[in-house]
């Protein structure tokens, strides 16, 4: 593996993915909104481990600049040999689900950036028969929660366009890995109440890094949070929708 | 990000705490986004809390972290100067840095600071004598500023700043980058002379006649000692090593070195673990260590500058009561009076000095800044309570008859009027603050006990 393109590269958990790939030597290209962010992290990346990162401005909403994105990224890359998707967008529950235009936007970065950054690097994958895609989700795509659930709608639709991806690209030696990942020490949660069990993100990073090795699949960070979800999505509906989650 | 979390944050003394609110911004917009927020009356930027007392504290008011700033921004690597964020830590310098022949040129006693404290605190370290004060090698800052604006301060742009700035203890404005000019060495080994004295008299005289002979030089003084041998030392006095300097084996990778094993002190110490008695026996055992000729060894940076950084939270080793750090300068014209003075004093008393670092200091710097031409004085000792702080307010007054000052980094105790008699170009530096800062959106617990910001109540 010699080029990875990072989506969404400005948060901290893809921060953290970055420079478990620098530090194998892997070159990265960073695609971000926050230019001068992303100037930043590149430098830090180049002088710390000494590879080449390339970065360019990439906004999730704005689909219809996406292909030259890509044809930047890639171009730049050279040949690419996975992608992270890494972007991510929390919102605000209350707002969210009174507001179609503020749920939709929820819709968009979440899931429907995916689709249209994802689809034509699928199709380059796919073509040169190798590489992985590896898209950061989250355990509230297991189960809608009346708490979180436009945010857990678009992660669950996530999860699912990512499984078609794997069913379609397993075949062509192309690896999808999704990362379902509990909480996790970012700026999303930071202040939070009523967290438990959260991760730094060099922990998820390492975690994230090394289903690489792994078969094609589906994988909770930490490992723990696939027992917990198991527990939730086995509550009947019937008791699910007196819960107070 | 305008997020916080509320806790209670403590000095690296233990002996200073205040709640307050923390906020931990990843972006740059971030720092400005939380201080332009307008949710606190103040704010202080705080690194990895290794100020002793109420530096990096603000009571009911912002405290903004900048450990997730922290990138390399640039890297020259035939000049050896380097560029970064103020939450990079010396510790990350020299790991990414060292292996290509690069090494802080100035460094304090350990490397877990960050650079905006580093510069902040305009830190010096066993090479002050020869080179002066970090800020000697500090080329350029960027600085957020109260009213949001993000301005370069140096020598030549915006010089007022810049020397407010450096050893401005974070309260005119938030650092955010740091550009530095590094030392370049050829091995990561300090050549070390380890030399016994019997008093102080034979300590500083062979300080003042030998120091230009070595880029590094301290005396770890005996404090418990009395009489006759008041003051007497290990000088530990160094030079950074060439390849001939070292072993075949040593030689082959002359910039790498096997890392020390760390350990943790567990949270819960007893207060008789660092008593009179403890100590007492400690000094006697390491002073008797070294012969009376001098000896010569190659040591690793790491275990020439970091001995206490293998004792990870070696701040818990006082319990639950705390430390004082006190440090002071003298000039040297009452140099030796002043320290014959302040180590019989406090040998007399029933204080244990648990670390005495003397050290001589080459030329001033910032406004605000420490160092001065002279003699200082590093003092570790439990928090005893009010005897101690009487002690200490004696001391204060006996340091500024001799024209001599605290160090803030350190300081936990000093009076307003105390620190204005100390520091005589605040005058100077608090128009530049007035002038930059006017609500005092930047403050600390420090300063406002100090009365550098309004009056504390």
């Amino acid at each position: 593996m010699k080029q990875v393109l990072i989506l969404g590269a400005t948060s901290s958990i893809a921060r953290a993915i970055a420079s478990e790939f620098a530090r194998k030597s892997v070159n990265l290209f960073l695609g971000g909104r926050d230019l001068a962010e992303l100037e930043h992290m590149a430098a830090d990346l180049e002088i710390r481990h000494g590879i080449q990162a390339h970065y360019g401005s990439v906004d999730a909403e704005d689909f219809a600049a996406h292909k030259d994105f890509l044809e930047k990224a890639t171009r730049t890359l050279g040949e690419i040999d996975g992608v992270v998707f890494a972007i991510g967008y929390l919102g605000d529950q209350p707002r969210d689900s009174a507001d179609p235009a503020a749920a939709l936007k929820i819709m968009n970065i979440n899931l429907n950036a995916a689709i249209s950054l994802l689809a034509p690097i699928a199709n380059i994958l796919e073509e040169q028969g190798h590489g992985f895609i590896m898209g950061l989700s989250s355990v509230a795509g297991d189960r809608a929660r009346a708490s979180n659930y436009v945010y857990g709608t678009a992660k669950g639709g996530l999860n699912l366009y990512l499984d078609g991806l794997r069913n379609r690209l397993d075949r062509h030696g192309v690896k999808v890995i999704t990362l379902k990942l509990g909480f996790v020490d970012t700026e999303m949660t930071y202040g939070m109440r009523g967290l438990f069990l959260v991760a730094s993100p060099e922990q998820v990073a390492r975690s994230a890094c090394q289903t690489l090795r792994k078969p094609s699949g589906t994988y909770y960070i930490p490992p723990f949070w696939r027992m917990i979800m198991l527990v939730i999505r086995l509550i009947p509906d019937s008791v699910f929708k007196r819960l107070n989650l | 990000m305008d997020k916080f979390v509320e806790k209670e944050l403590n000095g690296w003394g233990r002996y200073r705490g205040s709640r307050s609110h923390i906020y931990r911004p990843e972006k740059v917009n971030g720092i400005a986004a939380a201080i332009r927020s307008g949710k606190e009356s103040s704010y202080i930027g705080r690194g990895l809390g290794r100020s002793y007392g109420d530096a990096a504290l603000n009571q009911d008011g912002g405290v903004v972290l900048t450990e997730r700033i922290n990138r390399f921004l640039s890297f020259e690597p035939n000049t050896g100067v380097v560029s970064c964020e103020a939450g990079v830590t010396l510790e990350e310098i020299l790991k990414v840095l060292v292996p290509r022949g690069w090494f802080l040129p100035v460094t304090p006693g350990t490397k877990f600071v960050t650079m905006g404290g580093a510069v902040a605190c305009d830190v010096h370290g066993k090479n002050h004598h020869r080179d002066g004060s970090l800020s000697n090698f500090v080329l350029d800052l960027k600085l957020l500023l109260a009213d949001g604006q993000q301005i370069r301060a140096s020598r030549d742009e915006n010089s007022d700043l810049f020397w407010a700035t450096v050893g401005g203890m974070g309260l005119t404005g938030m650092i955010l980058s740091v550009t530095l000019k590094l030392r370049r060495i050829e091995t990561a080994f300090i050549r070390v002379n380890y030399q016994r004295t019997r008093n102080l008299d034979e300590t500083m005289r062979l300080l003042e006649e030998e120091d230009q002979d070595y880029t590094y030089s301290v005396a770890w003084v005996d404090g418990l000692a009395v009489g006759g041998s008041l003051g007497r030392s290990i000088l530990i006095r160094g030079n950074h090593a060439t390849v001939d300097d070292l072993s075949p084996q040593q030689a082959t990778q002359p910039l790498e070195f096997a890392h020390r094993r760390t350990w943790t002190v567990p949270p819960q110490v007893p207060n008789f673990v660092l008593d009179r008695f403890s100590v007492r026996a400690f000094n006697s055992l390491y002073y008797r260590r070294f012969r009376q000729h001098p000896v010569n060894s190659i040591i690793d940076y790491d275990r020439f500058f970091y001995p206490l950084d293998s004792l990870r939270e070696w701040n818990r080793l006082y319990g639950k009561r705390g430390f004082i750090q006190y440090q002071c300068v003298f000039p040297p014209d009452t140099s030796r009076a002043a320290l014959v003075e302040v180590l019989s004093r406090l040998s007399k008393g029933k204080i244990p000095l648990c670390l005495v670092v003397l050290k001589r200091f080459g030329a001033e710097t910032g406004l605000l800044s420490f160092p001065m031409p002279g003699y200082t004085l590093a003092l570790d000792m439990p928090m005893l309570g009010t005897p101690l702080l009487s002690v200490l307010q004696e001391l204060d007054q006996w340091v500024i008859r001799q024209g001599g000052r605290v160090y803030l980094a350190k300081d936990a105790c000093l009076s307003a009027e105390a620190f204005k008699e100390m520091y005589p170009r605040f005058g100077q530096w608090q128009r530049m603050k007035t002038e930059m800062d006017p609500q005092n959106l930047f403050s600390s617990d420090l300063s406002r006990r100090l009365q550098i910001t309004g009056v504390d109540d």
